[in-house]
């Protein structure tokens, strides 16, 4: 667990600095995922065989981390992200190595998931495919297509994780359009619902584990998270959310605050 | 995954539909491509995909009335190793042009779209299933193939082309029997347009439905001594540049043909292809930019425009600005 708490602050440092190297991306996003993203990469997703689907592609910065971290590439790449001709782009596709779906329109990664899960079913493999959601993102009437055929199909071998950080682009989720009864929705559509607090890494393994043991239904994990975790100025704040350009106080202080000491903070100038 | 014995209700006039040959073909395709896996969303009777449920229902996978999801689901089977073709009506396709766009295209996964039922061909149902904009949608893609074949001959050579190549497809069925243009020892080539009558006074560049209906053109322009050459141009991406060139350098006058608006679609790329060429005069024969209505296929291409003598009028047109030059 100590070990998934490491890498889970390491994924936050890298996606902060990202964002900042870059001028622009979604810190509030990539911080109420981290954790999530260390249990997948560090603990249950099985090289080779499993794939992960960052549906809410915005928050690829935490994924670009969590991709290097797993060496799929050096941390010079990680210099690229945004830039003109660079291997990061500012959504996830599958020409970067470790990425497994193109996403970054909403709705559309859940249903790649989906695919992937009947293609694996269709031609006998074993692998199990992760797809992360953001809550915005349940907006979308695509995703309630897919959850009705995931459902349909009985997809076992799917598992989605709802990064359910309460709040999107313009506003909370509340104000900008209601998703509670959250559970009941995804009940609704015959899948196994696990709610969950997206930040304890317990939680997180148990949900996993408990997805395994279900036989005929999806399972989605609905991740109670908060939005800019780590960074204590962003935390909670939707302006957090959208594509942001953060000054250099702003990155020093959040950096320090995910533990980085000032004459440690060049380590993660990634300016290209 | 489906019930072989289900006796589809869309199944339409008999004959050979565009629809009927691409879903005998693509069931014919079946033991060549192990792959292969057919995507549905409840309207297999329709697209003729009815063919390849009764006959590998196992590899048939019905998404229910929710194009947008089954576009998905097919690029994350190419992602998983299937080679997934997805059909619904041509209206319906325009409904997921995004999600073809940032799932298939941008990624460049092998997923093919067979779309039926589109232009004013698509007939009784009126405007709202007239798809008069998926051949200007598609083709605007970045990297995307547009296939428009002619007839049921055609068609079943083009679908394993199209299987053969590795590269998202969007292909143009019909839903209406369609006019023979070719026969049996008819050779099919992805970008390769084909002269289906010589001539030399005009080029009439067709594409589906209307490369029947130029060859009546040419023939009611033969009695007045003009000879027109009839091209099936069924790859409208890419476009045939060279074979639009030969024929400019040619003929020198150029008409195009589609049951399709003239915006956007094969006229368009022609002119595109001519202008970077070899500038010619040339006369669009397709909908006035206006949507459709109710109708038999044959009235409305007369009312709207599309039957052979309105293309021989345009090749008139086209005539007299050459001989203006």
């Amino acid at each position: 667990m100590s070990d998934l708490r490491e890498r889970a602050t390491e994924i936050r440092r890298i996606a902060v600095s990202l964002i900042d190297g870059a001028g622009s991306g979604h810190p509030g996003s990539c911080l109420s995922a981290a954790d999530l993203l260390a249990a997948l990469y560090f603990g249950e997703l099985r090289e080779g065989r499993d794939r992960f689907v960052l549906s809410k592609g915005h928050a690829c910065p935490a994924l670009y981390a969590a991709l290097h971290l797993r060496g799929h590439y050096d941390r010079a790449a990680l210099g690229s992200f945004r830039r003109l001709g660079g291997l990061l782009q500012g959504s996830p596709t599958t020409s970067i190595p470790g990425v497994d779906a193109t996403c970054g329109s909403l709705g559309q990664g859940f249903s790649i998931a989906l695919g992937l899960a009947l293609g694996f079913r269709q031609r006998r493999l074993d692998g199990r495919v992760f797809v992360m959601l953001g809550d915005g993102e349940l907006q979308e009437g695509q995703i309630w297509e897919a959850a009705m055929a995931a459902g349909h199909y009985q997809l076992a071998n799917l598992c989605a994780i709802v990064d359910y950080n309460k709040m999107q682009s313009d506003d909370v989720n509340e104000a900008v359009m209601r998703l509670e009864p959250l559970d009941a929705k995804w009940r609704a559509f015959n899948w196994h619902v696990c709610a969950i607090d997206g930040h304890s890494f317990g939680d997180i393994a148990s949900a996993f584990a408990d997805a395994r043991t279900i036989r005929d239904k999806p399972t989605v994990i609905i991740a109670h998270t908060i939005k800019g975790k780590g960074v204590s100025y962003m935390e909670a704040v939707p302006s957090w959310h959208g594509s942001v350009k953060l000054k250099p106080e702003e990155t020093r202080r959040a950096l320090a605050d995910l533990g980085v000491p000032p004459q440690r903070q060049p380590e993660y100038a990634f300016h290209g | 995954m489906a019930d072989a014995g289900f006796v589809p209700s869309l199944i339409g006039t008999t004959g050979e539909t565009l629809r009927e040959a691409f879903g005998r073909a693509l069931t014919g395709a079946a033991a060549r491509y192990p792959s292969l896996i057919v995507l549905d969303a409840d309207v297999a009777g329709g697209t003729g995909t009815h063919h390849f449920r009764r006959a590998h229902p196992e590899r048939f996978l019905q998404l229910g009335i929710a194009e947008q999801n089954m576009v998905g689901v097919a690029a994350g089977l190419a992602l998983a190793g299937c080679l997934p073709v997805a059909s619904t009506f041509a209206v319906f396709a325009l409904r997921t042009i995004e999600q073809v766009r940032q799932s298939i295209a941008y990624p460049r996964l092998n997923v093919k779209l067979a779309a039926s039922h589109p232009g004013l061909d698509a007939g009784p149902d009126g405007a709202s299933a007239q798809a008069l904009e998926d051949l200007a949608a598609f083709r605007g893609i970045p990297g995307m193939t547009v296939v428009s074949p002619a007839d049921a001959i055609e068609m079943t050579k083009a679908v394993p082309a199209i299987l053969d190549f590795d590269g998202p497809v969007y292909l143009r069925t019909g839903r209406s029997p369609a006019r023979r243009v070719f026969d049996e020892s008819y050779v099919f080539e992805l970008g390769r347009g084909q002269v289906v009558r010589d001539g030399v006074d005009v080029t009439i560049v067709a594409c589906g439905v209307e490369v029947a209906r130029a060859v009546d053109a040419a023939d009611l322009l033969m009695r007045e001594r003009i000879s027109a050459r009839v091209v099936n141009m069924s790859t409208i991406k890419p476009i045939d540049d060279a074979l639009v060139a030969t024929c400019a350098r040619e003929t020198r006058a150029f008409v195009t043909a589609e049951d399709h608006n003239i915006l956007g679609g094969l006229g368009s790329a022609v002119s595109e292809s001519l202008a970077k060429t070899v500038p010619t005069p040339i006369e669009f024969v397709g909908v006035a930019d206006v949507f459709g209505e109710s109708g038999e296929p044959e009235d409305l291409a007369v009312k709207y425009g599309l039957a052979g003598p309105a293309i021989a009028e345009a090749a008139r047109r086209a005539l007299a600005r050459k001989r203006s030059l």
